[in-house]
């Protein structure tokens, strides 16, 4: 199993109070298998994303990936985890303002020690990005930029792939054009893929669908 | 955050610029109560040749031959200037019974007497008198008979005050009082113009440091207008009128600038409080100018204190407010969009800064006098500080050019995108450190030539003073066979080339030749002036009155070839050497009572003992070299130690500036340093290259700063000092104090940079992860 998560719970303590979120998720991926996770705002789906990524941990649960527990890692594992097995794709793009669209592309690989330039090139080459490859993200559109996101997420080759409302940003055609691409070069990456979205036609195109509901898997 | 930073940043340009304006006023109000009460420096007076008292016979005769003068004594009693005036022959404004309210002319003449001054003055003389709170501080005004009773001086007379209008007909000064000098006004003992540059100095620190505190605002304001775009654009959107916008940011800024004011006046006043005792001991130190060590609190200083806060508020927000102005509507708050438009921004600061650089160059070629002297410098601080950035955005471009890892390459990258927002910060900083090195230079300059100037001076191992020509000739007798050689120290003012100066007869020998450094000579320059035929002069007469080495000038009817000129650091007036022999042929009536006695270190005690034995001499009137040396340092040390503070507070003014946008710009580093920590870095790396960052860049600041710095010690010694006093200081360099200095700097940043790296390192992921989300 690529991934685990068991009873996952998560409180965020904010001025109001504390405010829990998760509430004992559960879910589970094989390798090369897709799964989209649905629900209403609020029903924690980015959350649970997060915390599978590594960028935040559980208050209670276990989450593993590759067999090894995301919990017990300290901030250094859970950064190598982000690195090289994990690559996250965020509906706000989220690249790197001071870097071109070319060493964007490269930075995580680099990061990883895995810096591959023909893959690279060839992943810039299938998102129609090589003619903007000097350009800086500001420079692009949204369509291309979040393009450039998901070269830079698969340019590690990562094993699980997250993505939270990657199309979120974008109108209905150039959704459909970068989530197609994307589907293929998971698959062809033989990557686990885990979508956070609202659309029920883009949970059609994946293989599994979990529904959250107030913090829990819904029935 | 924003709003601490900018009270504080104008709280402080105020406090600082209202700080050294509160001394500024003070130290010149002390001048000024000085000047008022006896306006020595106005009238030309008559001294005596040999600097012997005026008889009250000679002052009769000048009377009953037509001149106009009137008498005064001066002395000292406990530490307080007592001076004695005669108010009914005195010029009017001279007249010291206007000083104090409600003043009793009759007691003022009366013989019991008047003094007048301050309290503190009064109490000092254990007298009763009348307060007189404008007086300067330790001077005390009376009658002359009052004076010369209390001084014990019956009948002696210091100097005669000349009236400017005298009778048409009068017999020559010659004829009357053959021994009686006259000094121009004002003729080099004017302490207002010795004490202008100093002013200036402080004053131009003063603006310095106020630069630096506008620079913190503009900073803040920059921010904060950047900040605020979002809700800009919502309000415009909604219909909220630009103008209507613009003017209530105004009313707000100007509100903060009127309590920052208010802070600031304050602290400038504590400010003011600190530094005005080390003032009035520069000042005593330099120039023997009496300024009293405590405060006023003057309106003047409120008034003028809020108006800067005003100003420099209107200042600092005025590029922001004319771009808000300008901004399109839906323009969004891009980073690299802020970095490209402050890269079209530096085109034309780039343009400002070579016109001024430019214009340093022509001025350092050819500026003469104080005013071009402060322009070259204004123009080359502001044109270095304008090309600041871009001469930074072009070393870490070509940094990240060069880089090969990835966290390297994004680190240039992304430190270059940064110098937008700090280039405030680090202007200032450069502008401190400049300030820094160039002073440092300046008085380390100083001090170095002071000490080799001292050693020239006081090479003589022991120094002794005879109390009349009876007993000089007993000292001679004495221990002539008893030490290598006694040099006479005898001097007379006179003018050459119009010029009052003191002139003195010195005995050739080997001391002079080994140790005086001449900054200009002909050959064997001691030997022609132990011939009677040459004069050697100080740099101040030299430049004083246009004379060059060669050039013949006449003294008492005597030409004299010029055969060298020398350093007088520290002296107002002109100077000159000539040989024993003539000095004695011209003026056989003037006795030397001092002496320079060179004599085996190890002799020194013997010598004393015979002198205080045999001849007695008090211990008090033989000071060996050492004791004179350490006086004298000590008086230099503490005259630069306002300085010295205004160094260290400039500095730290900057280091502030970078902590503070340091600080404010860690809220908007957030979405750009969170991709690189979701994609693998750890919050402690990004930690690190914060520190790492404001460190490199504080280092490139201090390395473009040491150059600056030592352009502004070339301007202050090469054209300031010159224009100011009549001398130029040779220029030494200071390589441990520029090391340390840039520890300093590195130290500051780093410091500055450490509270917002740890807030970053420390930040939970739900703080860095906000930028990804908008729901959870």
């Amino acid at each position: 199993m690529l991934l685990t998560a068991t009873d996952i719970h998560k409180t965020f303590h904010t001025a109001d109070g504390p405010f829990t979120v998760l509430r004992g998720v559960d879910l589970a991926l094989e390798a090369g298998e897709s799964l989209a996770l649905t629900g209403e705002s609020g029903s924690g789906k980015s959350t649970l994303l997060h915390l599978i990524g590594g960028l935040d941990t559980p208050d209670q649960g276990q989450i593993m990936i590759n067999s090894a527990d995301i919990a017990a890692m300290d901030d250094n594992g859970r950064a190598a985890l982000r690195r090289g097995t994990v690559g996250v794709v965020f509906q706000q793009f989220n690249l790197i303002p001071s870097l071109r669209v070319a060493d964007n592309i490269a930075f995580q690989s680099r990061l990883a020690g895995r810096d591959d330039p023909k893959w690279n090139a060839d992943l810039a080459d299938r998102m129609g990005l090589t003619a903007h490859l000097r350009k800086y993200p500001e420079q692009l559109s949204g369509g291309q930029q979040q393009r450039v996101a998901i070269a830079r997420t698969l340019a590690p080759r990562p094993k699980l792939v997250l993505a939270d409302e990657p199309t979120g940003n974008l109108d209905e055609a150039t959704a459909d054009d970068v989530m197609s691409l994307m589907l293929d070069l998971v698959a062809d990456a033989g990557a686990g893929l885990l979508m956070v979205t609202h659309s029920i036609a883009l949970a059609e195109r994946l293989s599994r669908r979990v529904h959250l509901r107030a913090g829990q898997v819904a029935a | 955050m924003q709003l601490f930073t900018l009270l504080a940043g104008l709280a402080l340009a105020t406090a600082l610029w209202s700080g050294v304006q509160a001394v500024n006023t003070e130290a010149r109000a002390s001048y000024d109560s000085a000047a008022a009460t006896l306006g020595e420096a106005g009238y030309d007076q008559l001294v005596s040749g040999d600097d012997q008292p005026i008889s009250l016979e000679t002052y009769v005769a000048l009377r009953r031959a037509g001149w106009l003068v009137s008498p005064v004594i001066e002395g000292q009693i406990n530490g307080v200037r007592l001076i004695g005036i005669e108010p009914l022959t005195a010029p009017s404004s001279l007249g010291p019974v206007n000083l104090a309210d409600g003043a009793d002319i009759g007691a003022f003449l009366s013989g019991r007497g008047q003094v007048y001054g301050t309290v503190e003055t009064l109490a000092a003389l254990d007298v009763t008198g009348s307060v007189a709170p404008d007086l300067a501080p330790n001077v005390a005004y009376t009658d002359i008979g009052v004076a010369q009773r209390m001084l014990d001086r019956a009948g002696e007379v210091d100097l005669l005050i000349v009236a400017p209008d005298q009778p048409l007909r009068q017999l020559a000064l010659r004829e009357v009082a053959p021994n009686l000098i006259r000094r121009a006004a004002a003729a080099g003992s004017d302490v207002g113009k010795l004490t202008d540059s100093f002013h200036l100095n402080l004053t131009a620190f003063g603006l310095l440091s106020f630069a630096v505190g506008i620079f913190i605002v503009n900073g803040a304001i920059g921010l904060a207008f950047e900040q605020r775009r979002p809700v800009v654009r919502t309000l415009r959107a909604l219909g909220v009128p630009l103008g209507a916008l613009i003017g209530l940011i105004a009313v707000e800024l100007m509100l903060m600038a009127l309590l920052a004011g208010i802070i600031g006046v304050a602290l400038g006043y504590v400010i003011a409080g600190m530094l005005l005792p080390g003032v009035a001991a520069t000042l005593n130190g330099l120039y023997g100018a009496s300024v009293a060590g405590t405060l006023q609190l003057r309106p003047s200083w409120w008034i003028s204190g809020l108006a800067i806060a005003l100003g420099g508020t209107a200042l600092a927000a005025t590029g922001a407010l004319w771009q808000l102005s300008r901004m399109p509507l839906l323009a969004a708050a891009q980073p690299r969009a802020m970095a490209m438009a402050a890269g079209r921004r530096a085109k034309v600061q780039g343009g400002l800064a070579a016109i001024l650089i430019i214009a340093t160059l022509i001025l350092a070629a050819t500026a003469q006098g104080l005013i071009a002297g402060f322009a070259m410098l204004a123009a080359l601080l502001i044109g270095a500080a304008l090309g600041l950035p871009i001469i930074l955005s072009a070393v870490l471009a070509f940094c990240a050019n060069r880089a090969r890892g990835v966290v390297g390459q994004w680190f240039w990258a992304d430190t270059r995108q940064q110098l937008p927002g700090l280039s405030l910060a680090l202007m200032a900083l450069l502008l401190a450190m400049a300030a820094n090195v160039g002073v440092s230079t300046m008085v380390s300059s100083f001090r170095l030539t002071f000490v080799g100037f001292l050693d020239q001076r006081l090479s003589s191992e022991l120094y002794v003073t005879a109390a009349d020509a009876n007993q000089a000739a007993q000292i001679t007798e004495r221990i002539a066979s008893e030490v290598d050689v006694i040099l006479p120290i005898q001097s007379v003012t006179m003018p050459i080339a119009s010029i009052p100066t003191e002139v003195f007869g010195t005995r050739i020998h080997d001391t002079y030749r080994d140790t005086w450094v001449l900054l200009d000579s002909l050959d064997l320059p001691w030997d022609q002036v132990a011939s009677g035929e040459a004069i050697l002069i100080n740099e101040q007469l030299f430049r004083r009155a246009g004379l060059n080495v060669g050039d013949q000038v006449m003294l008492d009817a005597v030409p004299l070839t010029i055969v060298g000129v020398y350093g007088d650091y520290g002296n107002p007036i002109g100077q000159a050497v000539i040989g024993e022999d003539l000095f004695v042929k011209l003026y056989p009536d003037v006795g030397p009572l001092r002496f320079g006695v060179r004599v085996p270190e190890a002799d020194v005690n013997r010598v004393r003992s015979i002198l205080r034995d045999d001849v007695g001499i008090p211990d008090a009137q033989m000071i060996n070299q050492a004791g004179i040396k350490a006086f004298s340092l000590d008086v230099f040390d503490r005259t630069f130690v306002v300085t010295t503070a205004l160094n260290v507070l400039t500095l730290a003014v900057a280091a502030f500036a970078i902590l503070m946008s340091l600080l404010t710009l860690a809220t908007m580093r957030v979405p750009q340093l969170s991709p690189a920590w979701a994609v693998g870095m750890t919050r402690a790396e990004l930690g690190r290259l914060e520190v790492i960052r404001a460190v490199l860049l504080a280092l490139l600041t201090a390395v473009i700063a040491l150059p600056l710095g030592l352009a502004l010690a070339w301007a202050l010694l090469a054209v300031v000092n010159v224009a100011a006093f009549g001398w130029q200081l040779p220029m030494y360099l200071f390589p441990w104090d520029y090391v340390r200095l840039f520890g300093f700097a590195v130290l500051a940043a780093a410091i500055a940079s450490l509270w917002p790296a740890i807030r970053l390192a420390r930040t939970p992921p739900a703080g860095l992860l906000k930028v990804f989300s908008n729901e959870r």
